[in-house]
């Protein structure tokens, strides 16, 4: 009985230490400006989408989440498509490097992306890939890439090997038993993998706000537009952040571990 | 053996892409450290010479030193109550994670709907006639409190990475040694240090060694929160890119960061290694 109580008692603790920053912040995107600069108001007499609208279509807001989504997904793509097979390899493969390989995938994250993305607007212009989508995706792929070797190699070491073994015993080969049995198992996990890849793309600011001027994702044109504006619209542009991101990261809890189990051994 | 080169094969194409998008940018970012009017060091020079890169170092590994140990302990112990799979654990788990979905950016903005002057701490003091005037947490004159400001968001956004990894790592450990220790009799506590703790070295030390990463980064909360107030080495790199227009010396601040991140790496490596090791014998 003690027990239980506790248990409730510590789950309402972390709810809210966990929810109170996010529910405020979305109450205060939709708090009407007279009722923000009151200071005894804490609940506003009426809710307005008014701030939201006016940064989502006034405001440039509604072009950069389009721009947004277009360099995630192809941010995505791209990183999986070089970083699956790596992943792969580090779990199923015993080789000299291995370690090195992993750790150093780690490192990569110690060279801050606002110096790398200085470089890489020099290279860019004479790739033809300045102000492009393209070029952010390609940036945003690199910051990615590391972690989607790290994290599917953890999906990948979550499936038992015997599968694999089991179906060479009959006659198929590495690759198709990869393809007919791996594969379908940990394609939840992997699935998961890439939304939180898309958050992390989702979230970038600096490589997105140095490499481009027209085409600005959404982080990238709040830190350069609404970071100007009145409180309002930064947290109506916080709430806009907010949503999607929270709203996948629901969609994958069940994997958030598995994808995780990434340890230095 | 046939089929030796096949690892190698299937991670090539990831090492050239980092390589052309990665290795080349850092190979000129050390070029660009390294040009200077005064000499090869000349950047470096005026950095050891000005006393805000000492006050950003100084700041960082503060920050660091703050906030990496709370966030391990508070992860700890989240990730041993989430792992009792109580009831309804699954929610819990969810509303842990919200914030590693957050940018530095979103989180900042969340802390500032709260503490700002109009924020709500302010608000609902006033609410209640506990205070008259609102209180100030930024501002130049109010640094030290903005630091707590910051090193609590901090705590709140970053603290569920560390959770995810060491709940994996607990996940992970095979109940049949727990089950062992309790035909024995161990306590709790005995239980934890003795098994628990031991076992879950290896997702610690990849936590802390994240966290640690990203600890010197810092600057997303700490420049929308007191922007140069409390300077700090990635924020500098920033400004010296942006505002001063001079890309040497944001790349000599870079090359700072990495340079720390992989001595204090190398550190956590080797020590937390060797002690694991001596705890198997």
């Amino acid at each position: 009985m003690m027990k239980k109580f506790l248990i409730i008692f510590l789950s309402v603790i972390i709810s809210l230490w966990f929810l109170t920053p996010v529910f405020f912040i979305v109450l205060a995107s939709l708090t009407p400006s007279s009722d923000y600069y009151n200071p005894t108001k804490i609940f506003p007499s009426r809710l307005t989408l008014e701030h939201l609208y006016k940064l989502f279509v006034t405001l440039g807001g509604g072009k950069a989440t389009l721009v947004s989504i277009e360099v995630a997904l192809i941010s995505i793509g791209v990183s999986f498509l070089l970083g699956l097979p790596a992943g792969y390899a580090l779990t199923r493969y015993i080789f000299p490097g291995k370690n090195i390989i992993r750790l150093s995938m780690l490192m990569t994250r110690s060279i801050p992306l606002i110096v790398i993305a200085v470089p890489l607007v020099v290279l860019y212009m004479r790739l033809n890939l300045a102000d492009t989508t393209l070029g952010v995706a390609l940036a945003h792929a690199s910051m990615i890439l590391p972690f989607v070797v790290l994290i599917t190699s953890s999906v990948f070491s979550g499936i038992s090997v015997e599968y694999e073994e089991a179906g060479m015993v009959f006659g198929l080969s590495r690759f198709q038993a990869f393809l007919r049995i791996t594969l379908p198992l940990a394609l939840p996990g992997l699935a998961a993998s890439a939304i939180f890849a898309f958050i992390m793309s989702w979230n970038e600011v600096f490589a997105a706000s140095i490499l481009t001027l027209t085409n600005r994702t959404l982080p990238a044109h709040i830190l350069n537009t609404a970071m100007a504006s009145p409180d309002y619209f930064k947290f109506a542009a916080g709430t806009i952040m907010a949503i999607p991101a929270m709203v996948f990261i629901f969609f994958i809890r069940k994997y958030l571990v598995s994808m995780w189990g990434i340890t230095l051994k | 053996m046939r089929g030796k080169w096949i690892p190698f094969l299937l991670i090539l194409p990831a090492i050239l892409y980092l390589l052309l998008l990665m290795g080349y940018p850092l190979f000129e970012t050390f070029r660009l450290a390294f040009t200077s009017n005064e000499g090869v060091f000349g950047n470096f020079k005026r950095l050891v010479e000005s006393g805000q890169f000492w006050n950003a170092m100084k700041n960082t590994l503060l920050l660091t030193v703050v906030i990496v140990p709370i966030q391990l302990i508070l992860a700890l112990g989240l990730a041993l109550f989430v792992n009792k799979k109580f009831k309804g654990y699954t929610t819990i788990l969810y509303f842990i994670a919200i914030p590693l979905a957050l940018s530095d950016v979103t989180a900042a903005l969340m802390s500032y709907t709260i503490f700002s002057p109009n924020g709500y701490i302010n608000k609902i003091l006033m609410n209640f006639h506990l205070i008259e005037r609102p209180i100030y947490f930024f501002g130049y004159l109010f640094k030290n409190r903005e630091f707590w400001v910051v090193a609590l968001t901090e705590v709140w956004r970053a603290t569920p990475l560390v959770f995810i990894i060491i709940l994996a790592g607990l996940q992970s450990i095979n109940k049949e040694y727990l089950e062992a220790a309790d035909l024995f009799g161990f306590s709790k506590w005995k239980k934890f240090t003795k098994i628990i703790l031991p076992l879950l070295k290896p997702s610690i030390m990849s936590a802390l060694l994240l966290r640690t990463l990203f600890a010197f980064q810092i600057f997303g909360v700490v420049w929308l929160l007191a922007g140069r107030d409390i300077p700090v080495l990635a924020g500098e790199t920033y400004y010296w890119y942006t505002f001063m227009n001079d890309p040497n010396m944001a790349s000599a601040y870079a090359l700072v960061i990495a340079l720390v991140t992989i001595i204090v790496s190398w550190f956590y490596i080797t020590f937390l290694r060797a002690k694991h090791l001596e705890g198997a014998r």
